[in-house]
Protein backbone atom coordinates (compact mmCIF):
# COMPACT_ATOMS: atom_id res chain seq x y z
CA UNK A 1 0.00 0.00 0.00
CA UNK A 2 1.23 3.07 -0.73
CA UNK A 3 1.86 6.11 1.63
CA UNK A 4 -1.19 9.28 1.62
CA UNK A 5 -0.67 11.52 3.68
CA UNK A 6 -3.93 13.64 4.30
CA UNK A 7 -1.85 17.10 4.80
CA UNK A 8 -1.24 17.01 1.38
CA UNK A 9 -2.96 17.58 -1.95
CA UNK A 10 -1.86 15.67 -4.96
CA UNK A 11 -2.98 15.51 -9.08
CA UNK A 12 -3.74 12.74 -10.94
CA UNK A 13 -0.19 12.38 -12.04
CA UNK A 14 1.04 11.43 -8.93
CA UNK A 15 2.50 14.88 -7.51
CA UNK A 16 2.30 16.23 -4.26
CA UNK A 17 1.69 19.58 -3.09
CA UNK A 18 2.20 21.29 0.40
CA UNK A 19 0.45 24.52 1.13
CA UNK A 20 2.96 26.32 3.24
CA UNK A 21 0.84 29.24 4.21
CA UNK A 22 2.60 32.48 2.97
CA UNK A 23 1.28 31.99 -0.69
CA UNK A 24 3.60 29.37 -1.59
CA UNK A 25 3.55 25.66 -2.02
CA UNK A 26 6.02 22.82 -2.07
CA UNK A 27 6.11 20.16 -5.11
CA UNK A 28 7.20 16.75 -5.27
CA UNK A 29 6.32 13.06 -6.28
CA UNK A 30 3.83 10.82 -4.77
CA UNK A 31 5.05 7.28 -2.96
CA UNK A 32 2.95 5.29 -5.48
CA UNK A 33 5.20 7.24 -8.31
CA UNK A 34 8.32 6.39 -6.78
CA UNK A 35 7.50 2.90 -6.22
CA UNK A 36 6.20 2.92 -10.05
CA UNK A 37 9.34 4.09 -11.21
CA UNK A 38 11.67 2.32 -9.71
CA UNK A 39 15.20 3.43 -8.83
CA UNK A 40 15.74 7.11 -9.60
CA UNK A 41 18.46 7.96 -10.53
CA UNK A 42 18.27 11.41 -12.52
CA UNK A 43 16.16 14.47 -11.86
CA UNK A 44 15.67 17.44 -13.95
CA UNK A 45 14.31 20.61 -12.20
CA UNK A 46 13.50 23.89 -14.01
CA UNK A 47 15.65 26.88 -12.53
CA UNK A 48 14.63 29.64 -10.14
CA UNK A 49 12.34 32.21 -11.89
CA UNK A 50 10.69 30.16 -14.17
CA UNK A 51 7.27 31.18 -14.63
CA UNK A 52 4.62 27.45 -15.38
CA UNK A 53 1.23 27.52 -15.95
CA UNK A 54 -0.15 24.67 -14.60
CA UNK A 55 -0.28 21.34 -16.37
CA UNK A 56 3.57 22.60 -17.62
CA UNK A 57 5.91 19.92 -18.07
CA UNK A 58 7.94 21.64 -15.10
CA UNK A 59 11.12 19.03 -15.67
CA UNK A 60 12.28 15.49 -15.80
CA UNK A 61 12.22 12.27 -13.09
CA UNK A 62 14.51 9.29 -14.71
CA UNK A 63 14.79 6.06 -13.14
CA UNK A 64 16.42 2.79 -14.55
CA UNK A 65 13.69 1.83 -16.37
CA UNK A 66 12.14 4.74 -17.98
CA UNK A 67 12.08 8.88 -18.11
CA UNK A 68 8.76 10.70 -17.07
CA UNK A 69 7.88 14.43 -17.49
CA UNK A 70 6.82 16.24 -14.14
CA UNK A 71 3.90 18.40 -14.37
CA UNK A 72 3.15 21.39 -12.65
CA UNK A 73 0.08 21.04 -10.68
CA UNK A 74 0.07 24.33 -10.08
CA UNK A 75 0.30 28.37 -12.11
CA UNK A 76 3.36 30.47 -10.76
CA UNK A 77 6.78 31.30 -10.49
CA UNK A 78 9.58 29.00 -8.79
CA UNK A 79 10.83 29.91 -6.01
CA UNK A 80 13.36 27.30 -4.76
CA UNK A 81 14.81 23.90 -6.21
CA UNK A 82 15.56 20.68 -4.25
CA UNK A 83 19.41 21.13 -5.33
CA UNK A 84 20.44 18.04 -3.02
CA UNK A 85 18.64 15.51 -5.67
CA UNK A 86 21.31 16.24 -8.20
CA UNK A 87 24.11 14.25 -6.09
CA UNK A 88 21.27 12.13 -4.18
CA UNK A 89 18.36 11.50 -6.52
CA UNK A 90 16.99 8.12 -4.73
CA UNK A 91 15.92 10.60 -2.08
CA UNK A 92 12.89 9.92 -4.14
CA UNK A 93 12.66 6.84 -3.53
CA UNK A 94 13.40 6.93 0.11
CA UNK A 95 11.42 10.08 1.84
CA UNK A 96 9.25 10.98 -1.36
CA UNK A 97 7.50 13.53 0.74
CA UNK A 98 9.94 14.70 3.12
CA UNK A 99 13.66 15.38 1.89
CA UNK A 100 12.74 14.87 -1.87
CA UNK A 101 10.99 17.91 -1.98
CA UNK A 102 11.46 19.09 -5.64
CA UNK A 103 10.33 22.55 -6.17
CA UNK A 104 9.11 25.28 -4.19
CA UNK A 105 6.43 27.99 -5.75
CA UNK A 106 4.62 31.43 -5.37
CA UNK A 107 1.64 30.75 -6.27
CA UNK A 108 -0.61 32.84 -9.33
CA UNK A 109 -4.29 32.20 -8.28
CA UNK A 110 -4.91 30.13 -5.13
CA UNK A 111 -7.99 29.13 -6.25
CA UNK A 112 -6.18 26.30 -8.08
CA UNK A 113 -5.34 24.70 -5.10
CA UNK A 114 -9.04 23.89 -5.11
CA UNK A 115 -8.64 21.87 -8.24
CA UNK A 116 -6.45 19.16 -6.78
CA UNK A 117 -7.60 16.16 -4.96
CA UNK A 118 -7.11 15.62 -1.45
CA UNK A 119 -6.07 12.48 -0.14
CA UNK A 120 -8.85 10.05 0.28
CA UNK A 121 -9.74 11.30 -3.96
CA UNK A 122 -5.89 10.41 -4.76
CA UNK A 123 -6.27 7.47 -2.67
CA UNK A 124 -9.09 6.18 -4.88
CA UNK A 125 -7.62 6.58 -7.61
CA UNK A 126 -4.92 4.52 -7.08
CA UNK B 1 -2.46 -7.72 -16.78
CA UNK B 2 -3.81 -8.93 -19.72
CA UNK B 3 -5.18 -12.64 -19.49
CA UNK B 4 -3.27 -13.95 -23.18
CA UNK B 5 0.01 -13.56 -21.00
CA UNK B 6 1.89 -16.74 -20.66
CA UNK B 7 3.01 -17.35 -16.84
CA UNK B 8 6.02 -19.81 -15.83
CA UNK B 9 5.88 -22.53 -13.22
CA UNK B 10 6.85 -19.82 -10.97
CA UNK B 11 4.59 -17.34 -10.88
CA UNK B 12 2.42 -17.67 -7.77
CA UNK B 13 5.86 -17.87 -5.95
CA UNK B 14 7.14 -14.32 -7.44
CA UNK B 15 3.51 -12.89 -6.47
CA UNK B 16 4.58 -14.47 -3.01
CA UNK B 17 7.85 -12.28 -2.88
CA UNK B 18 6.35 -9.13 -3.96
CA UNK B 19 7.58 -9.03 -7.61
CA UNK B 20 6.30 -6.62 -10.17
CA UNK B 21 5.22 -8.03 -12.76
CA UNK B 22 5.01 -6.87 -16.37
CA UNK B 23 4.65 -8.10 -19.70
CA UNK B 24 7.73 -9.33 -21.69
CA UNK B 25 8.28 -11.15 -25.13
CA UNK B 26 4.20 -12.79 -24.07
CA UNK B 27 5.38 -13.42 -20.08
CA UNK B 28 4.05 -12.33 -17.47
CA UNK B 29 7.68 -11.90 -15.58
CA UNK B 30 9.15 -10.20 -12.63
CA UNK B 31 10.94 -7.20 -13.53
CA UNK B 32 11.70 -6.44 -9.88
CA UNK B 33 11.86 -7.35 -6.30
CA UNK B 34 13.80 -5.48 -4.44
CA UNK B 35 14.86 -2.68 -6.73
CA UNK B 36 16.56 -3.20 -9.95
CA UNK B 37 20.20 -1.70 -8.40
CA UNK B 38 20.18 -3.93 -5.17
CA UNK B 39 19.28 -6.80 -7.29
CA UNK B 40 22.28 -5.95 -9.47
CA UNK B 41 24.58 -5.58 -6.54
CA UNK B 42 23.44 -8.63 -4.69
CA UNK B 43 24.22 -11.01 -8.01
CA UNK B 44 27.86 -9.63 -8.57
CA UNK B 45 29.00 -9.16 -4.57
CA UNK B 46 26.32 -12.22 -3.54
CA UNK B 47 24.15 -14.63 -4.75
CA UNK B 48 21.01 -13.92 -7.48
CA UNK B 49 18.42 -16.40 -8.88
CA UNK B 50 16.31 -15.73 -11.60
CA UNK B 51 13.45 -17.15 -12.97
CA UNK B 52 14.07 -17.54 -16.83
CA UNK B 53 11.58 -20.45 -17.34
CA UNK B 54 10.26 -17.88 -20.48
CA UNK B 55 13.06 -19.27 -22.47
CA UNK B 56 12.34 -22.43 -24.92
CA UNK B 57 13.62 -25.71 -25.36
CA UNK B 58 13.62 -27.74 -28.02
CA UNK B 59 15.24 -31.42 -28.28
CA UNK B 60 17.03 -32.31 -31.71
CA UNK B 61 17.68 -36.52 -32.09
CA UNK B 62 18.81 -38.29 -34.86
CA UNK B 63 21.58 -39.68 -36.63
CA UNK B 64 21.83 -36.44 -38.73
CA UNK B 65 21.47 -33.95 -35.74
CA UNK B 66 25.09 -32.34 -35.37
CA UNK B 67 25.29 -32.29 -38.86
CA UNK B 68 21.94 -30.64 -39.34
CA UNK B 69 22.68 -28.28 -37.01
CA UNK B 70 26.33 -27.46 -38.31
CA UNK B 71 24.52 -26.41 -41.63
CA UNK B 72 21.89 -24.29 -40.17
CA UNK B 73 24.03 -22.55 -37.48
CA UNK B 74 26.56 -20.00 -37.68
CA UNK B 75 29.24 -22.33 -35.07
CA UNK B 76 30.43 -25.91 -35.35
CA UNK B 77 29.09 -28.80 -33.60
CA UNK B 78 30.02 -31.95 -34.85
CA UNK B 79 33.15 -31.33 -32.75
CA UNK B 80 31.11 -29.97 -29.40
CA UNK B 81 31.98 -32.61 -26.82
CA UNK B 82 29.23 -34.49 -24.94
CA UNK B 83 27.93 -32.54 -21.90
CA UNK B 84 29.02 -28.97 -23.02
CA UNK B 85 27.41 -26.57 -24.55
CA UNK B 86 28.38 -23.76 -27.38
CA UNK B 87 26.55 -20.31 -28.16
CA UNK B 88 25.53 -20.08 -31.87
CA UNK B 89 23.82 -17.77 -34.07
CA UNK B 90 21.35 -19.14 -36.48
CA UNK B 91 20.94 -16.71 -39.49
CA UNK B 92 19.30 -16.29 -42.81
CA UNK B 93 20.58 -16.59 -46.00
CA UNK B 94 20.79 -13.10 -45.66
CA UNK B 95 22.78 -12.69 -42.66
CA UNK B 96 19.94 -10.98 -40.77
CA UNK B 97 19.65 -12.95 -37.40
CA UNK B 98 16.75 -15.76 -36.55
CA UNK B 99 18.01 -15.52 -33.50
CA UNK B 100 21.05 -16.24 -30.75
CA UNK B 101 21.05 -19.86 -28.43
CA UNK B 102 22.95 -22.03 -26.39
CA UNK B 103 23.74 -25.59 -27.82
CA UNK B 104 23.63 -28.43 -25.41
CA UNK B 105 25.40 -31.45 -26.42
CA UNK B 106 23.03 -34.25 -24.83
CA UNK B 107 24.36 -37.86 -26.55
CA UNK B 108 26.62 -38.39 -30.40
CA UNK B 109 22.81 -37.67 -31.27
CA UNK B 110 20.80 -35.41 -29.26
CA UNK B 111 21.07 -31.72 -28.75
CA UNK B 112 19.16 -29.64 -26.54
CA UNK B 113 18.69 -25.63 -27.71
CA UNK B 114 18.02 -22.72 -25.66
CA UNK B 115 15.85 -20.66 -27.49
CA UNK B 116 14.78 -16.63 -26.63
CA UNK B 117 11.38 -16.19 -25.24
CA UNK B 118 9.94 -14.13 -28.24
CA UNK B 119 11.42 -16.35 -30.96
CA UNK B 120 10.78 -19.58 -29.57
CA UNK B 121 7.68 -20.47 -32.14
CA UNK B 122 9.44 -18.68 -35.17
CA UNK B 123 12.92 -20.52 -34.18
CA UNK B 124 11.25 -24.05 -34.24
CA UNK B 125 9.43 -23.34 -37.17
CA UNK B 126 12.37 -22.10 -38.75
CA UNK B 127 14.29 -25.17 -38.02
CA UNK B 128 11.52 -27.44 -39.24
CA UNK B 129 10.85 -25.82 -42.40
CA UNK B 130 15.30 -26.50 -43.27
CA UNK B 131 14.64 -29.97 -42.41
CA UNK B 132 14.90 -31.61 -45.92
CA UNK B 133 16.10 -34.72 -45.86
CA UNK B 134 18.46 -34.77 -42.91
CA UNK B 135 17.45 -37.76 -40.27
CA UNK B 136 16.63 -35.28 -37.57
CA UNK B 137 13.79 -34.78 -34.94
CA UNK B 138 12.13 -31.64 -34.00
CA UNK B 139 10.76 -31.90 -30.32
CA UNK B 140 9.34 -28.70 -28.64
CA UNK B 141 9.82 -28.98 -24.87
CA UNK B 142 9.28 -25.39 -23.65
CA UNK B 143 6.04 -26.36 -21.90
CA UNK B 144 8.33 -28.82 -19.90
CA UNK B 145 11.20 -26.96 -18.25
CA UNK B 146 11.12 -24.71 -15.71
CA UNK B 147 14.73 -22.90 -15.79
CA UNK B 148 16.35 -20.83 -13.42
CA UNK B 149 19.91 -18.85 -13.42
CA UNK B 150 21.58 -19.08 -10.04
CA UNK B 151 24.57 -16.42 -10.62
CA UNK B 152 27.10 -14.50 -8.40
CA UNK B 153 30.47 -15.41 -6.27
CA UNK B 154 28.51 -17.55 -3.98
CA UNK B 155 26.42 -19.26 -6.22
CA UNK B 156 28.18 -22.40 -6.42
CA UNK B 157 28.92 -22.87 -2.75
CA UNK B 158 24.87 -22.48 -2.28
CA UNK B 159 24.52 -24.89 -5.03
CA UNK B 160 26.86 -27.58 -3.60
CA UNK B 161 24.56 -28.04 -0.95
CA UNK B 162 22.03 -28.56 -2.46
CA UNK B 163 23.00 -31.27 -4.90
CA UNK B 164 25.31 -34.29 -5.54
CA UNK B 165 26.61 -33.17 -8.58
CA UNK B 166 30.91 -32.37 -8.79
CA UNK B 167 30.35 -29.00 -9.45
CA UNK B 168 33.84 -28.16 -8.82
CA UNK B 169 34.79 -30.36 -11.94
CA UNK B 170 32.17 -28.46 -14.55
CA UNK B 171 34.39 -26.14 -16.56
CA UNK B 172 32.70 -22.61 -17.98
CA UNK B 173 29.98 -24.49 -20.51
CA UNK B 174 29.99 -28.02 -19.35
CA UNK B 175 26.63 -29.54 -17.98
CA UNK B 176 25.93 -32.12 -15.68
CA UNK B 177 22.85 -34.25 -15.79
CA UNK B 178 20.98 -34.55 -12.18
CA UNK B 179 20.11 -34.36 -8.76
CA UNK B 180 19.10 -30.51 -7.21
CA UNK B 181 17.10 -30.38 -4.48
CA UNK B 182 16.31 -33.95 -4.23
CA UNK B 183 14.67 -33.36 -7.66
CA UNK B 184 15.89 -35.94 -10.49
CA UNK B 185 16.69 -35.18 -14.05
CA UNK B 186 18.00 -31.44 -13.42
CA UNK B 187 20.38 -30.38 -16.01
CA UNK B 188 22.94 -27.82 -14.39
CA UNK B 189 25.40 -25.85 -16.78
CA UNK B 190 27.64 -23.61 -15.66
CA UNK B 191 26.71 -20.76 -18.22
CA UNK B 192 25.19 -17.62 -17.51
CA UNK B 193 23.99 -13.91 -18.78
CA UNK B 194 25.63 -11.86 -16.27
CA UNK B 195 29.63 -11.95 -16.51
CA UNK B 196 29.24 -13.31 -12.92
CA UNK B 197 30.13 -16.97 -12.03
CA UNK B 198 27.25 -19.08 -11.42
CA UNK B 199 24.67 -21.97 -13.18
CA UNK B 200 21.97 -22.45 -15.05
CA UNK B 201 19.53 -24.94 -14.20
CA UNK B 202 16.87 -26.87 -16.21
CA UNK B 203 13.88 -28.06 -14.10
CA UNK B 204 11.23 -30.37 -15.16
CA UNK B 205 8.40 -27.68 -14.96
CA UNK B 206 6.18 -29.32 -12.00
CA UNK B 207 9.65 -28.86 -9.88
CA UNK B 208 10.48 -26.10 -10.41
CA UNK B 209 8.80 -24.26 -7.75
CA UNK B 210 10.13 -26.23 -5.69
CA UNK B 211 13.77 -26.04 -6.75
CA UNK B 212 13.31 -22.30 -6.60
CA UNK B 213 12.22 -22.12 -2.60
CA UNK B 214 15.27 -24.73 -1.77
CA UNK B 215 18.19 -22.18 -3.13
CA UNK B 216 15.78 -19.10 -1.98
CA UNK B 217 16.47 -20.68 1.60
CA UNK B 218 19.57 -21.90 1.21
CA UNK B 219 21.12 -18.66 0.35
CA UNK B 220 19.51 -16.17 2.22
CA UNK B 221 22.30 -16.42 4.75
CA UNK B 222 24.82 -15.56 1.97
CA UNK B 223 22.53 -12.87 1.07
CA UNK B 224 21.27 -14.47 -2.32
CA UNK B 225 17.93 -12.32 -3.38
CA UNK B 226 15.46 -12.59 -6.00
CA UNK B 227 16.35 -10.97 -9.41
CA UNK B 228 13.93 -9.76 -11.91
CA UNK B 229 14.31 -8.47 -15.78
CA UNK B 230 15.61 -5.37 -14.96
CA UNK B 231 18.27 -6.36 -13.18
CA UNK B 232 19.11 -9.39 -15.87
CA UNK B 233 19.44 -6.31 -18.29
CA UNK B 234 21.79 -4.01 -16.56
CA UNK B 235 24.40 -6.99 -15.74
CA UNK B 236 24.20 -8.97 -19.55
CA UNK B 237 24.70 -4.88 -20.69
CA UNK B 238 28.27 -4.48 -18.57
CA UNK B 239 29.17 -7.89 -19.60
CA UNK B 240 28.88 -7.09 -23.26
CA UNK B 241 26.63 -9.51 -23.68
CA UNK B 242 23.62 -9.19 -26.82
CA UNK B 243 20.13 -9.56 -26.26
CA UNK B 244 17.79 -10.29 -29.90
CA UNK B 245 15.81 -7.59 -31.18
CA UNK B 246 18.72 -4.82 -29.53
CA UNK B 247 22.23 -5.82 -30.31
CA UNK B 248 21.09 -9.00 -33.05
CA UNK B 249 18.24 -8.61 -35.28
CA UNK B 250 16.67 -9.85 -38.33
CA UNK B 251 18.47 -6.55 -39.64
CA UNK B 252 21.39 -6.99 -37.47
CA UNK B 253 23.93 -9.42 -38.63
CA UNK B 254 26.20 -11.24 -35.91
CA UNK B 255 29.16 -9.54 -38.37
CA UNK B 256 28.12 -6.41 -37.40
CA UNK B 257 27.14 -7.13 -33.86
CA UNK B 258 31.05 -8.13 -32.70
CA UNK B 259 30.26 -11.73 -32.84
CA UNK B 260 32.37 -13.18 -35.73
CA UNK B 261 33.99 -15.48 -33.33
CA UNK B 262 30.73 -17.36 -33.72
CA UNK B 263 30.60 -17.47 -37.61
CA UNK B 264 32.78 -20.54 -38.51
CA UNK B 265 33.67 -20.21 -42.43
CA UNK B 266 35.39 -23.14 -42.25
CA UNK B 267 32.34 -24.74 -42.68
CA UNK B 268 31.82 -25.07 -46.18
CA UNK B 269 28.71 -24.65 -45.96
CA UNK B 270 25.85 -22.82 -43.97
CA UNK B 271 22.70 -20.67 -44.17
CA UNK B 272 24.00 -17.13 -44.42
CA UNK B 273 27.55 -18.11 -45.23
CA UNK B 274 27.65 -15.88 -48.42
CA UNK B 275 26.03 -13.19 -47.27
CA UNK B 276 27.98 -13.22 -43.94
CA UNK B 277 31.84 -13.88 -45.89
CA UNK B 278 31.02 -10.95 -48.31
CA UNK B 279 30.29 -8.70 -45.34
CA UNK B 280 33.93 -9.70 -43.28
CA UNK B 281 35.24 -9.02 -46.47
CA UNK B 282 33.92 -6.05 -47.91
CA UNK B 283 32.82 -4.07 -44.90
CA UNK B 284 29.26 -3.61 -42.89
CA UNK B 285 27.10 -0.34 -43.21
CA UNK B 286 26.51 -0.11 -39.40
CA UNK B 287 28.52 -1.58 -36.64
CA UNK B 288 27.22 -2.02 -32.87
CA UNK B 289 29.27 -0.51 -30.52
CA UNK B 290 29.20 -0.38 -26.40
CA UNK B 291 29.57 3.03 -24.85
CA UNK B 292 29.20 4.73 -21.21
CA UNK B 293 28.00 8.59 -20.89
CA UNK B 294 29.70 11.06 -18.19
CA UNK B 295 26.26 12.00 -16.73
CA UNK B 296 23.26 10.81 -14.79
CA UNK B 297 20.60 10.12 -18.25
CA UNK B 298 20.34 7.12 -19.58
CA UNK B 299 19.90 7.20 -23.10
CA UNK B 300 17.20 4.86 -24.45
CA UNK B 301 16.58 2.70 -27.33
CA UNK B 302 16.06 4.62 -30.35
CA UNK B 303 17.60 7.64 -29.39
CA UNK B 304 19.47 9.77 -32.64
CA UNK B 305 23.42 9.03 -32.64
CA UNK B 306 25.22 11.94 -33.97
CA UNK B 307 28.52 12.96 -35.22
CA UNK B 308 28.92 16.88 -34.99
CA UNK B 309 24.68 17.22 -36.87
CA UNK B 310 24.72 14.33 -38.80
CA UNK B 311 22.63 11.62 -37.30
CA UNK B 312 24.68 8.60 -38.05
CA UNK B 313 23.56 5.90 -35.98
CA UNK B 314 20.80 5.11 -32.89
CA UNK B 315 20.94 3.40 -29.40
CA UNK B 316 19.87 0.18 -28.99
CA UNK B 317 20.22 -0.37 -25.19
CA UNK B 318 20.36 2.06 -22.72
CA UNK B 319 20.64 1.04 -18.78
CA UNK B 320 22.56 2.43 -15.45
CA UNK B 321 25.48 0.56 -14.38
CA UNK B 322 25.32 0.30 -10.54
CA UNK B 323 29.02 -1.11 -10.53
CA UNK B 324 30.16 2.00 -12.87
CA UNK B 325 27.54 4.51 -11.33
CA UNK B 326 26.92 6.04 -14.99
CA UNK B 327 24.61 5.08 -17.84
CA UNK B 328 26.01 2.86 -20.07
CA UNK B 329 24.65 0.86 -23.33
CA UNK B 330 24.86 0.13 -26.80
CA UNK B 331 24.29 2.06 -29.97
CA UNK B 332 24.41 0.70 -33.82
CA UNK B 333 26.62 3.44 -35.75
CA UNK B 334 27.06 3.85 -39.27
CA UNK B 335 31.38 3.26 -40.13
CA UNK B 336 33.82 5.40 -41.15
CA UNK B 337 32.52 7.75 -38.33
CA UNK B 338 35.59 9.18 -35.69
CA UNK B 339 33.82 7.12 -33.24
CA UNK B 340 36.05 9.51 -30.10
CA UNK B 341 33.09 12.44 -30.88
CA UNK B 342 30.09 10.94 -31.23
CA UNK B 343 26.83 12.42 -28.91
CA UNK B 344 23.45 11.11 -28.35
CA UNK B 345 20.42 13.27 -28.25
CA UNK B 346 19.04 13.06 -24.98
CA UNK B 347 15.95 15.01 -25.03
CA UNK B 348 17.66 17.93 -26.71
CA UNK B 349 20.63 18.01 -25.39
CA UNK B 350 23.81 16.60 -26.89
CA UNK B 351 25.89 14.46 -25.01
CA UNK B 352 29.02 13.06 -25.30
CA UNK B 353 29.37 9.30 -25.64
CA UNK B 354 32.40 7.34 -24.54
CA UNK B 355 32.96 4.29 -26.61
CA UNK B 356 34.69 1.57 -25.44
CA UNK B 357 35.85 -2.02 -27.09
CA UNK B 358 35.90 -4.01 -23.71
CA UNK B 359 32.97 -4.79 -21.37
CA UNK B 360 32.25 -2.88 -18.34
CA UNK B 361 32.36 -5.67 -16.12
CA UNK B 362 34.47 -9.08 -16.83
Amino acid sequence: MSNVPSNLRYTKDHEWVKVDGDGTVTVGITDYAQAALGDVTFIDLPKVGRHLEANDVFGTVESVKAASDLYSPVSGEVIAINSSLNDTPDLVNREPYEKAWMIKMKLKSPAELDKLLDSSNYQSIL
Amino acid sequence: MSADLNRTPLYDLHVELGARMVPFAGWEMPVQYSGIIEEHLAVRNKAGLFDVSHMGEARIRGKDAAAFLDAIMTNEFFSLRLNHARYTIMCYPDGGCVDDLIIYRVSNDEFLICLNASNAAKDIAWMKSQLGNWDVEIIDECSQWAQLALQGPLAEKILSTLTHLKLDSLKRFGFLIGDVAGVQNCIVARTGYTGSPGFEIYVPAKQGTEVARAILEKGKPDGLLPIGLGARDSLRLEAGYPLYGHELSEKISPIQAGLSWTVKFTKPQFIGRDSLLSQTEKGVASKVVMYSLNDRRIARPGATVFSGDKAVGEILSGTLSPVLNKPIGTALVATGNNLDTLTVDIRGTHLPLQITQTPFFK
